[in-house]
């Protein structure tokens, strides 16, 4: 057993050759990275290859989806796209892409403000009954909505909202996603409070120092949330399945789903190059702000 | 801040407290009366006591299937999962060059999320003529018939969702990227194998990551829908049929709104009272640094 006296100090070790414990040790790691890169790259095969299949399938025959398993077309097509974007109604998936878009933008913009809104009320000011409602607000990320679907249904049904957007986007304008407030709370916690204190002095009001101090510092995580917001929201599939009943009025998640039942049975390539279609834009948001998703992931901690 | 009111803070919360007040406390207590109703829609609610409950758990058939796919699906998917993207997470917490790639790739797929698009691409990939069972027939196997069979429907779906590990293993990862290097080292020098190391070091320092990531992923599992919805429609044989299937069924398609909130909350009552009895459990398991537990 080796123990902490035995090793070599550091600058002795620098300058005389590598002893045999430094050279097991090396030989050690090489083995290891290679152990945990091989590792790494089957399983990252394994969880890309779908997608991989999926985007080069779309470009295929239906035959040749039938017959090879490599993703990669041999003869590509945009058959599939020109069949799969015209669908069974008379409606074609541009126009479901336009439908998804008057639930996003309303949403996100709401959700913005409100959770930046509510976020400065608890992270900065002291009131009565704040511990109540924060730690309702805890207890609310994790209510399941299982429980309080059907009567926000009788609701919005009462208000004569359905079959309208209005019950997908409005809750979201009064802070409804509880986890959303969470994450912005969590990052004004770390924002140190000097620069809001000096425009307090120099006689900004609370609604000025929010929109010219806090919102520009806090714009990284507010881009965050409107991002998340955007995917969650392009995804969701039981919210309009519940609402929208008119074909006309439908997001993309409902018009997919409705393709794969209205389209025969072998026509993969018209089904599958929508379903590209409808995953292009949340990859691209993605792509586009990796860094923030991955930082709000590990920082929040976040479902999905 | 000096001269404001005490309750300037109160206005900026008032979104939080009317969208509360509106879409969570009172449709939380609604469906709970709603539940010891019988409700078409139609008429009014018309009170029946324990009756839905009394259905629900002695002649209901469809309710004791659909409850225990719920637990066989949730007791499957999220260790499953957990421990996949631990492992993964574990395999991924070394200095290697590119970590960055392989982090985005496991990443993808769960960003993906509940997505339908990802549902469908499910099930043509592990259709009779899909993907999977193309590349088992190249290598010489038999064909297996994912979601025909209904001992196997659930368990693709299962598949699913353990393939969008990723959400979970960024979160382990950033836990064990904290994990303070000098005990490795001291406990390397002592002579500690990896996985003595990794037992005794590194799994008690993460167990408050491993405490949230139960509870969330649990709290989902039993919520899923757009999975079996989309892939299976429940079947085959009901094999599939989660409970929220079974509510929304109910709700929106018998529009039996009070026999649909007593299943919800069953359900409901299922999922807190395993996240209580996790909490209460976590006094024993879970260890936080610097907390001076007496």
């Amino acid at each position: 057993m080796v123990t902490l006296s035995d090793l070599p100090d550091q600058s002795r070790a620098e300058r005389t050759p590598p002893t045999p414990l430094e050279l097991k040790l090396r030989r050690r790691n090489r083995i290891n990275a290679f152990v945990r890169y091989s590792l790494l790259i089957l399983v990252g095969f394994i969880m890309i290859y779908p997608l991989l299949w999926l985007v080069g399938a779309a470009f295929k025959t239906n035959s040749e989806i039938f017959s090879s398993a490599w993703f990669w077309p041999a003869r590509p097509t945009l058959d599939g796209f020109r069949e799969g974007w015209e669908t069974s109604t008379p409606y074609n998936f541009g126009h479901f892409f336009l439908n998804s878009m008057y639930i996003v933008i309303p949403k996100v913009i709401g959700t913005a403000i409100s959770c930046t809104l509510v976020a400065y009320g608890f992270a900065r000011f002291e009131f009565p009954g704040k511990k109540i409602l924060f730690s309702i607000l805890i207890a609310t990320l994790l209510l399941p909505d299982v429980v309080t679907r059907i009567p926000q249904y009788l609701l919005f049904r009462e208000l004569g909202w359905l079959d309208t957007y209005l019950p997908l986007f409005v809750p979201s304008w009064v802070a409804g996603d509880a986890f959303f407030v969470f994450m912005v709370i969590q990052f004004l916690r770390a924002i140190p409070r000097e620069m809001e204190e000096a425009a307090r002095v120099d006689g900004a009001n609370t609604a000025q120092t929010l929109i010219f101090i806090v919102v520009p510092i806090l714009m990284p995580a507010i881009i965050s949330v409107c991002l998340f917001q955007f995917m969650w929201t392009m995804n969701d599939f039981l919210g309009p399945l519940i609402y929208i009943s008119s074909v006309e009025k439908y997001p993309v998640s409902i018009a997919l789903k409705l393709s794969i039942d209205a389209t025969e049975a072998f026509n993969w390539n018209a089904i599958l190059s929508m379903t590209v279609l409808a995953l292009i834009p949340s990859l691209v948001v993605f792509f586009l702000a990796q860094k923030s998703f991955i930082e709000g992931i590990s920082t929040g901690g976040v479902k999905g | 801040m000096g001269g404001d009111s005490k309750y300037l803070g109160l206005w900026y919360v008032t979104p939080y407290i009317l969208g509360f007040a509106l879409f969570t406390a009172f449709p939380f207590v609604t469906s709970f009366y709603l539940s010891f109703t019988d409700y078409d829609l139609l008429s009014t609610p018309e009170w029946v006591g324990l009756e839905n409950y009394e259905k629900l758990f002695t002649r209901d058939r469809t309710f004791s299937k659909s409850l225990s796919v719920t637990l066989t699906y949730v007791a499957l998917t999220v260790p499953l999962k957990l421990a996949f993207a631990l492992f993964i997470a574990v395999v991924l917490n070394y200095r290697l060059r590119g970590i960055g790639l392989f982090r985005t790739a496991y990443y993808v797929p769960s960003i993906l999320g509940g997505s339908v698009a990802i549902a469908v691409l499910w099930r043509y990939i592990f259709a009779q003529e899909g993907l999977v069972n193309m590349i088992i027939t190249g290598l010489g196997g038999e064909p297996v018939n994912w979601f025909g069979d209904p001992g196997n429907a659930l368990f693709t779906i299962t598949l699913l969702r353990c393939w969008q590990f990723g959400s979970a293993m960024v979160i382990f990862l950033a836990a064990l990227q904290s994990v303070d290097k000098t005990l490795y080292e001291a406990a390397s020098i002592d002579g500690a194998g990896p996985w003595q190391i990794f037992r005794n070091i590194t799994l008690p320092l993460i167990t408050p990551v491993i405490f949230f990531n139960l509870i969330m992923q649990t709290v989902q599992a039993f919520q899923e829908f757009n999975g079996p919805y989309i892939i299976t429609q429940g079947g085959p044989l009901k094999s599939t049929y989660l409970l929220p299937l079974y509510i929304y069924d109910e709700a929106f398609k018998s529009f039996d709104m009070g026999y649909a909130s007593a299943i919800a909350w069953v359900l409901f009552v299922i999922i807190m009272a395993l996240t209580l009895v996790a909490f209460w459990s976590s006094k024993k398991w879970v260890y936080y640094a610097g907390d001076k537990r007496s």
